[in-house]
């Protein structure tokens, strides 16, 4: 397989889909001529044009709401956020329109389109640009949401999102974009479906559920326990909502113990979602308790050394692992 | 309204203070992030957005405030903080990331905070409107002085939280100034291709209150325009929107390659900089002398000095610091 990176995955996502359907179109803040503010749409102007890569004012209700009239309507739109923070002053048009449109039309009406952009912190960007919107997202029935970890699954997850029926809120790592991984051929048009985990490291040891920015770190501990005799079963579950809840508890049940990894705060979301489904399903499996890495529960402070502490960690990981192996 | 003579001087030397000490913080910036730019690298990581050439938006406006009259700024936050009397060591120990910050290093560069004289930003487009009008109400209420002003770009004008805060000024006829800091430039969006009015300040008819156009980036401009608007609001009239033509001299951000720019721009902007304008109009009128400029270039120099040296000097929080003022100690 080739490698390219994350940005260069969500373009080809992107290229691929707009021009397999002309329904298909883009818009937010910086998308066109300037190609992005992290230039995941380079090149979409230049080959589609303005009708179809389209640079709004700094107006996120107005374009969300937008995008929603054209999905209702025949068009499959993709609303970028520059970042996901300022998906907030669009949050009603997500939730109560996005959201609602297919129920409270009887099902008479669909709403198929994506809200994507990168989420979670970047480096030093302090309160206000830097939440982990995955909480605030899974807890509306009518959203589907995925979060990739990887080029291979930000390409196939975004290219089945765009050809969802229902509104996706697609959410990028802010720092994944130049990460480098293996992806299929370009003729290869490999769709990932949504609602379906995946395995990235088999084991017996521990169960590490984990997405997004720390699904690496999960990683990462996985190979530093290795040395150890510890062999962690890492999950990515991609998508949160609809939850892969058959993986994570099949894998519980093996392992007989869980680590749940995840960069939102530590209250509720799909973190003490996923808790839930496995006391319920794998009670009498679980040797220990469920463990939770999260981002400590404090707005993001801006200074390097507290940003450092507040975000999860690979030790923090390893911890959590040691903890429920009482070794 | 024209400033008297002290009042121009404060106005020159503030406008230097803020270049000069932006010029200081590009420098240190850019510590560890070249050759190759890296947002991450250095003592001072994260965005920086520079607001060099925009000094006579916050010094023609900022010159009729007190400390009791509030101001909200954006993510371009320093010649406003400058102007409005932040302090310059704490201010620069925010930026650094430092304990001895405003905010002991939990806000950060665009997000300075000081209640002492009433000046907070936010770095989401349009929303320090809501809570300056909301300032103005709450003095209006409790029968205190004190008018507020709102700093915004001319791209937060297409929020919808600058219409339903200017209706609301208007409606209840409270002490708002907003001010839009027209630098022609959303990051790479010109305002022709966001923006359906060429001048901003035409929206006020939509709310039945002045709004005045000030061109040219004149800092005597503004400051006639802007106190005549708060005198006004001072008076119990009622809010103004104001537009100033001005200038960004750098990027949206550091590491921004203005590729957007037509040609030859930015050299035409460096041309009409507004501070050695000022200097030579005050040198011309006598209003400065040759040495009086030395002395100025000097004050400047070593207050910028102390602010960093002490901003250098400062230790990084505790981890402990982390987890304070999330929410107020319960008593
Ligand atoms: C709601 C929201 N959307 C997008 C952004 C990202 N952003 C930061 S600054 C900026 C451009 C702002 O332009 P303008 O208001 O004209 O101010 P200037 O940067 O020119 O000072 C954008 C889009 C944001 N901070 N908040």
């Amino acid at each position: 397989m080739r490698e390219i990176r994350y940005r260069e995955a969500l373009r080809e996502a992107l290229m691929e889909e707009m021009e397999r359907d002309g329904t298909v179109f883009l818009m937010g803040e910086e998308v066109g001529h300037y190609e992005g503010a992290y230039k995941v749409s380079q090149g979409l102007l230049a080959q589609f044009g303005e009708q179809r890569v389209i640079d709004t004012p700094i107006a996120e209700a107005g374009f969300a709401g937008i995008g929603v009239g054209a999905a209702m309507t025949g068009l499959r739109p993709i609303i970028e956020f520059m970042t996901w923070n300022f998906s907030f002053v669009a949050f009603d048009q997500i939730i109560s329109n996005a959201a609602k449109i297919h129920q409270m039309s009887g099902g008479k009406l669909t709403c198929p389109m994506v809200f994507r952009g990168p989420n979670g912190a970047a480096k030093q960007v302090a309160a206000q640009h830097s939440h982990s919107v995955d909480p605030f997202y899974t807890n509306i029935p009518g959203l589907y949401v995925v979060m990739p970890a990887t080029p291979r699954d930000a390409k196939g997850l975004l290219k089945t999102s765009i050809r969802n029926d229902d509104p996706v809120v697609f959410l990028e790592g802010e720092t994944l974009y130049n990460l480098k991984g293996e992806v299929p051929e370009e003729d290869e048009d490999e769709l990932i479906p949504l609602g379906v985990a995946r395995v990235a490291r088999e084991g017996d040891g521990c169960t590490v559920v984990a997405w997004g920015r720390p699904f690496h770190n999960a990683m990462e501990a996985a190979e530093i326990l290795a040395k150890d005799g510890i062999e962690l079963e890492v999950v990515d579950p991609r998508t949160l909502r609809p939850l892969d809840t058959d993986a994570i508890v099949r894998s519980v049940k093996k392992t007989n113990r869980c680590v749940v990894v995840h960069e939102h705060w530590p209250y509720g979301g799909p973190g003490a979602e996923i808790v839930d489904v496995v006391q319920r399903e794998a009670f009498d499996y679980l040797d220990a308790p469920v463990e939770r890495v999260a981002a400590w529960d404090v707005p993001m402070p801006y200074a390097s050394n507290l940003e450092e502490l507040v975000l999860p960690t690979t030790e923090r990981v390893l911890e959590a692992v040691r903890a429920v192996s009482y070794r | 309204m024209q400033p008297g003579r002290a009042e121009k001087r404060w106005m020159y030397e503030t406008m230097l203070l803020s270049r000069r000490y932006e010029e200081a913080i590009e420098k240190i910036y850019l510590e560890g992030k070249q050759p190759r730019f890296d947002m991450a690298a250095g003592p001072i990581p994260g965005e920086m957005h520079l607001s060099n050439g925009q000094e006579p938006c916050a010094v023609g406006v900022i010159a009729h405030l007190e400390a009791h009259d509030t101001v909200t700024a954006t993510h371009r936050p320093h010649h406003q903080a400058i102007a409005k009397g932040v302090d310059l060591k704490e201010m620069t120990a925010e930026i650094f990331g430092k304990k001895a910050g405003l905010s002991g290093g939990r806000g950060g560069h665009m997000h300075l905070l000081d209640p002492r004289v009433n000046f907070v930003c936010s770095g989401i487009i349009a929303q320090g409107l809501g809570p300056a009008l909301g300032a103005a109400l709450s003095r209006t209420m409790q029968g205190k002085p004190g008018v507020a002003v709102a700093f915004i770009g001319e791209g937060a004008v297409n929020q919808g939280a600058f219409h339903e805060t200017m209706n609301l000024a208007a409606l209840w006829n409270l002490p708002l100034i907003v001010v839009v800091e027209d630098n022609a430039w959303g990051i790479s969006v010109s305002k022709k291709d966001s923006t359906a009015v060429e001048r901003n300040h035409v929206r006020a008819a939509a709310y039945g209150i002045p709004g005045h156009f000030v061109p040219d980036n004149d800092p005597i401009a503004i400051y006639d325009v802007a106190g005549e608007a708060i005198a006004r609001a001072r008076r119990g009239e009622g809010p103004t929107l104001i537009e100033i033509e001005t200038d960004r001299l750098a990027g949206h951000f550091m590491g921004d390659a203005e590729q957007y720019r037509p040609e030859g721009e930015k050299d035409a902007l460096f041309a009409r900089d507004p501070i050695p304008r000022l200097r030579d109009q005050m040198l011309a009128a006598g209003e400065l002398s040759a040495e009086d400029v030395a002395s100025i270039d000097a004050a400047v120099a070593r207050r910028i000095d102390e602010a960093v040296a002490f901003a250098r000097e400062s230790p990084y929080p505790e981890p402990s610091d982390a987890l304070e003022h999330a929410f107020h100690p319960v008593t």
